[in-house]
């Protein structure tokens, strides 16, 4: 059952328009991550849902209530900020205990809550602190606990890791994972960041210029990416591009690469132009050195991460690409190199920017 | 074995090139001096000065003066003028430092919107500070005149007697209070406004997600967040209000009847007027001391506040 329903709704700041007539269902239990570049209207939608933006067409729906027009807190979500925004005059007990105060919960039903949510993330020796007086993870962990108190039907997360330190930011990701195990809330997090949204998500919402581009598992969107945008945003390195030419077809796609050389791939060609322009995405895992590899270029630059190296390879036509070689690869910048490329790992893009892939 | 192994050298330091230093230097008090001259001659030598005179019988027209040890203060608490004028004074900081806070937080909290009307209201109403003390005057004494004036106009309209304000003696120092804060109430406002804008926008959307009101979160973001600049614009105003002198000199000359005297009036007349500078010095030295205890008790409230 959909837990959190926006139907068509648009957003516009005077005479930008943000959204027109956007719609997405999510699950009761879902954690679904927002992801996308700055600017992609992201955490407006966020804020949509919690009720910190007006809504100008269209409707949210919350389990059965209809709340585009409940004011924030009448719609059951928590919302951890990019900034915590905790209460700076607060101890943090009454930042936590705040929420629960104005919903006239009684004293020790509130104190019950915020202890166990203390207990729960490990804050109970700085519940009389402010936060002025903690470090910006241990901040991190009460805006948590502020959302947890409420038991709200929905956790709603805006870019809460982008201030740790990129240490701290991994430590808390694992720890947000283990939270939505056990509190089997719906969660929504937004994010630019594709390793948390990968790394996170039951399914990722990826959004671009105010639509969204794919809906889909982690898995679904890396390797079969509806879009060039989600090709190319998603995946590190980024999924690198060439121009070719469709000229047969053999069971699938045949391609002819910039370089002269051939590939036979199983992509359907069905609704691609023959002898015209397509673009041919490839993944660096998809490309390996190979000395009887048809396509050959020059290195450029290699970048070693220990586990895999990866190999800028400057191809005889000047295009290029990146190829993946074991960690302890031998290859070294102006080498002559010959690639392998796997025909099924090849998404094509036709004029219309959509993906195709291997069946 | 080398040199550069040798452990005697290991630890030798490079001499020092010229550049930055840390440490005390000499030299650093040549970027505190031009201050501190300042500081010394035209606020310390004077206070002490003050001092020096409030003790002494000084006659201001061949500058000499007889020591006179506490003469002069024990004259000024057997002197009814002067305690009505401590009165008058005291009273009038009652009436317009509260006035000062509270009216230029509501202005502030209904000026902090980005619209151009609440643009054109700000300027409008900090249009009054740049006023001086005889426009003002002019300006209310026209809303003042009894028979007249714009106050008894708008009353006539509801079918009410006159009032009069300046010859009464119970609203003559109420008439100045109100003239007062129309003409000052530019900078408790602005010193708001600066103050709510830096409160960030987060910390009242986190209060709406949680169940706050407005009236909630006005108590709860709004009043502690701004309690420094409460402290700021109360104790400015304190000082300032103390030195009520200007508008009271004009509206009533301290009339009718003493009622609206206040300590610098005092001051100015017994000085400049009857040439009695020993016995003046004494008054300003009883306003310092008493603005010096307004102020710090308004700082050790808050503090105490604050820590609570």
């Amino acid at each position: 059952m959909a837990d959190i329903e926006i139907r068509g709704v648009s957003k516009r700041f005077g005479p930008v328009t943000v959204f027109d007539g956007l719609s997405l269902s999510i699950a009761s239990g879902e954690f679904v991550v927002f992801l996308g570049p700055s600017g992609c209207g992201k955490s407006t939608l966020l804020r949509m849902i919690a009720g910190l933006e007006s809504v100008d067409g269209g409707e949210i729906h919350i389990g059965a209530a209809r709340v585009d027009t409940l004011p924030p807190g009448a719609r059951q979500v928590a919302m951890v900020f990019q900034h915590y925004a905790l209460y700076p005059h607060m101890t943090i007990f009454e930042n936590m205990a705040f929420g629960l105060r104005n919903i006239g919960l009684k004293r020790p039903e509130i104190e019950a809550r915020v202890l166990a949510a203390a207990r729960t993330l490990e804050i109970e020796p700085l519940l009389q602190r402010k936060p002025g007086q903690l470090s910006g993870g241990q901040r991190q962990r009460v805006a948590i606990g502020r959302a947890i108190v409420k038991e709200p039907r929905a956790f709603l997360f805006d870019e809460p890791l982008s201030n740790l330190d990129a240490a701290l930011r991994v430590r808390t990701r694992v720890e947000l994972a283990r939270l939505h195990r056990r509190l089997r809330a719906t969660m929504i997090f937004v994010t630019h960041d594709q390793v948390e949204a990968m790394t996170l998500a039951d399914r990722i919402v990826v959004m671009n210029e105010g639509r969204i581009e794919q809906v889909g598992t982690p898995m679904e969107i890396y390797a079969r990416p509806a879009t060039r945008f989600v090709a190319r945003f998603v995946g590190a390195p980024a999924m690198t591009f060439l121009d070719v030419t469709v000229v047969g077809e053999d069971g699938g796609a045949v391609l002819r690469l910039p370089d002269g050389t051939e590939l036979r791939t199983p992509v359907s060609p069905d609704g691609l132009p023959a002898h015209q322009p397509v673009t041919l995405g490839l993944r660096a895992e998809a490309v390996r050195v190979d000395g009887r590899g048809a396509t050959r270029g020059t290195v450029e630059v290699v970048e070693r991460l220990g586990d895999r190296t990866h190999l800028h390879v400057r191809l005889r036509d000047g295009s290029t690409l990146i190829a993946e070689d074991g960690g302890a690869s031998g290859v070294a910048v102006d080498d002559q190199v010959g690639l392998r490329i796997d025909p099924a790992s090849a998404h094509l893009f036709g004029a219309d920017g959509l993906g195709r892939h291997a069946a | 074995m080398t040199d550069a192994a040798a452990p005697g050298r290991a630890i030798e330091r490079a001499r020092r090139a010229g550049g930055a230093r840390i440490g005390p230097d000499w030299r650093n008090i040549g970027f505190v001096l031009p201050f501190l001259v300042i500081y010394l001659a035209l606020l310390v030598w004077p206070l002490f000065d003050g001092i020096w005179i409030s003790l002494q019988k000084f006659d201001m027209f061949d500058g000499t003066g007889a020591y006179a040890g506490l003469a002069n203060y024990k004259r000024l608490f057997a002197d009814r003028i002067f305690l009505g004028a401590v009165e008058n004074t005291a009273l009038f900081v009652v009436m317009t430092v509260p006035a000062f806070v509270v009216i230029g937080l509501a202005l502030a909290l209904a000026l902090n919107r980005p619209t151009r009307t609440a643009a054109v209201l700000r300027a409008t109403f900090f249009a009054t500070s740049v006023l001086s003390v005889t426009i003002v005057t002019i300006v209310w004494k026209m809303v003042f005149l009894p028979d007249r004036g714009l106050l008894t106009n708008a009353l006539a309209v509801f079918g009410h007697e006159p009032v009069v304000f300046l010859t009464s003696p119970t609203l003559a120092l109420p008439a100045i209070a109100i003239a007062t804060v129309w003409w000052g109430i530019g900078l408790p406002m602005m010193l708001f406004l600066a103050a709510l804008q830096q409160i960030p926008r987060e910390l009242y959307e986190a209060a709406a997600l949680d169940n706050a009101g407005r009236w909630r979160s006005f108590r709860s973001i709004t009043l502690p967040s701004i309690r420094r600049t409460t402290m700021l614009v109360a104790v400015i105003e304190v000082v300032y209000q103390f030195q009520l002198f200007g508008q009271s000199l004009l509206l009533t000359n301290g009339g009718p009847n003493n009622a609206s005297r206040p300590i610098v009036q005092f001051i100015y007349e017994q000085g400049f007027r009857n040439w009695d500078l020993g016995y003046a010095a004494a008054a300003s030295e009883v306003l310092f001391g008493l603005m010096l205890i307004a102020a710090m008790a308004q700082v050790l409230v808050s503090r105490r506040r604050d820590e609570a």
